[in-house]
């Protein structure tokens, strides 16, 4: 059945214990990302370390996709490089604008290859990508502070 | 309600509904009950439409051709019909490109009455006016008078809603009052079901000389509705949920309105003169239709109006009606959902909204689209009544004429399984 294929195990269990939840201080920037159709929402900070992250805290509500897309993400990018952590969302973005025809790389995307089903679903690829839409908003905002 | 009218015979209004017999997501029977959204079309509508184009398609009033001059009898008919059906005269009916342009239509004209002649006074807003609304508006009735709030320096004002989900009136008579310049409200909310009392605020709107402009999305298409009997000065529903085609929407003006209302969109059509420093306009509705009109859209409906007024509203309300009471019986029997919106079928019409404890509505409706179930999910437009229901998002399933009671039990099945899936039960 290809609802199982969208809620796989490790999306549920992202969603009921999600990593790295609540917002953290200190912090170099914040980011808010809105999805205007659903009215879900995430408040996302980063803290970086010179060129590495060295946290990423949030606060959201919204469904199992958004909320376990970004329990997933910071425990692909906390502790990561910045040129690495890019990587790892440009490759999580393609995969989910896939339409499913994408081959996830699990050595890159770790639990997020858990996503790949959620791709055949248009409809919720924005979910998917909530939190990623914040890190990416959140890091530019952390340079433009430094600049 | 009660009703003397013979029930409808479903199982043949839905052989006139080609897209209800397919399947989807691997064979699944479609269940569609997102008609607030949009309905489907049958057959008669469709083919109404195709007769048009194959027969007397041409750009309405212009041209002195026979296909021009048929065009403009299909086209002006289509507005004899809509108007009959919604009780009022035929120039008082303006096409729109939808319900929202309808909306924004009075509101920019509105706005535009600062520049325009004397005839056009009792439609300036400024600072020290108010406009009021209502807390349960969907987006739009509320944000285009957000915006003639924020052009012109009027303060907009608003109903709140009760936890039952129905209209607040305690404040009415500190919220309609001598500054009032508009009253804008639904008729039906779309996301509650509540029926609002327009008489009462009609009335409440007139004694103090506010014009009133009544959101009937969620009306007209489902029960009798008569703009006269209701005392109403404006009017907007779209054509798409009425089984009519997308791309054309109803404005109806009172006449002694529409007269000295500005126009908002202006160029060809909608002219009286023209020189080349100044115009001046034609007598409505055709002020009100710059440019070539959605023609075979407007045909389409018309035929819609006939298709409805052949079986009859009064027939469609009753049938709505026993959807509703058996949906609001049937999930106040599966614990964790809670019905927004009142929970009682009195006067109330056929959207019915839940949350599901422990279900984001994004994913309760992805379990339901798995099992054939077609649900609205989020906040259908009314995101200030979400905040106000305290709901993010809700699911909604809103019925017309084509549904059956076997459909209002493959929702509470889904939901149910919905449950089971995501293991809150």
């Amino acid at each position: 059945m290809q609802l199982q294929q969208m809620y796989q195990e490790i999306i549920l269990d992202h969603y009921k214990n999600p990593h790295g939840r609540g917002l953290r201080d200190p912090y170099d920037a914040e980011s808010h990302q809105i999805n205007p159709t659903c009215g879900d929402e995430v408040t996302l900070r980063v803290s970086l370390d010179g060129d590495t992250v060295r946290d990423v805290s949030y606060d959201g509500q919204g469904c199992s996709i958004s909320q376990a897309s970004t329990s997933v993400l910071t425990d692909l990018v906390v502790g990561k490089p910045l040129g690495e952590a890019f990587e790892k969302m440009d490759a999580f973005v393609e995969l989910m604008q896939g339409r499913g025809q994408v081959e996830p790389d699990e050595d890159v995307l770790e639990d997020g290859i858990a996503f790949a089903g959620v791709a055949k679903y248009p409809a919720r690829v924005k979910c998917a990508l909530l939190g990623w839409m914040a890190f990416k908003d959140a890091v530019a905002r952390s340079e433009g502070a430094k600049a | 309600m009660t009703t003397t009218a013979t029930p409808l015979d479903v199982a043949t209004v839905r052989a006139d509904f080609p897209i209800l017999g397919r399947t989807v997501r691997e064979g699944k029977r479609l269940v569609y009950l997102d008609s607030g959204a949009t309905s489907q079309r049958p057959r008669q509508v469709l083919d109404a439409e195709r007769a048009f184009l194959e027969t007397a398609n041409a750009a309405v009033h212009r041209g002195a051709h026979q296909l021009a001059e048929e065009a403009t009898d299909a086209y002006e008919g289509a507005r004899q019909k809509v108007a009959d059906f919604v009780g009022v005269e035929y120039g008082e009916i303006v096409f729109t490109k939808n319900a929202t342009e309808g909306v924004n239509l009075v509101a920019y004209a509105m706005g535009n009455a600062a520049t325009a002649g004397p005839e056009a006074e009792r439609f300036r807003v400024g600072p020290g006016d108010e406009i009021v609304v209502t807390e349960m508006e969907h987006h739009a009735n509320l944000v285009p008078w957000q915006q003639l709030a924020a052009r012109t320096g009027a303060t907009l004002r608003w109903f709140g809603v009760t936890d039952e989900g129905r209209l607040d009136l305690s404040e009415i008579d500190s919220l309609i009052n001598e500054r009032t310049k508009v009253v804008a409200f639904t008729h039906q909310s779309n996301v509650l079901g509540t029926v609002l009392p327009v008489r009462v605020l009609a009335d409440a709107a007139r004694a103090v000389g506010a014009l009133t402009v009544l959101d009937a999305c969620q009306s007209v298409p489902h029960s009798p509705v008569d703009f006269k009997a209701l005392g109403v000065d404006f009017a907007v529903f779209s054509g798409h949920k009425m089984l009519g085609p997308s791309g054309i929407g109803v404005l109806y003006g009172r006449r002694e309105l529409l007269e000295t209302l500005p126009p908002f969109l202006t160029g060809g059509s909608m002219i009286e003169m023209v020189h080349m420093a100044q115009s001046t306009f034609a007598p409505p509705p055709a002020r009100f239709e710059a440019g070539v009109p959605m023609t075979s859209q407007a045909v389409a409906l018309g035929a819609a109006v006939d298709y409805l007024n052949a079986i009859g509203m009064d027939r469609i309300a009753a049938h709505e009606h026993q959807l509703t009471e058996q949906a609001l019986r049937e999930l106040a029997e599966v614990p964790g959902v809670r019905i927004v919106g009142p929970t009682e079928a009195v006067d109330r019409g056929g959207a019915v909204s839940f949350v599901i404890e422990g279900i984001h509505a994004h994913d309760a409706g992805q379990v339901l689209d798995s099992l054939g179930v077609a649900v609205r999910v989020g906040h259908h437009c009314a995101w200030p009544l979400h905040r106000r229901m305290n709901a993010a998002a809700t699911v909604r399933a809103s019925f017309y004429l084509y549904n059956t009671p076997d459909e209002v039990t493959a929702l509470v099945d889904a939901v149910r399984e919905a449950q089971k899936f995501f293991g809150v039960v």
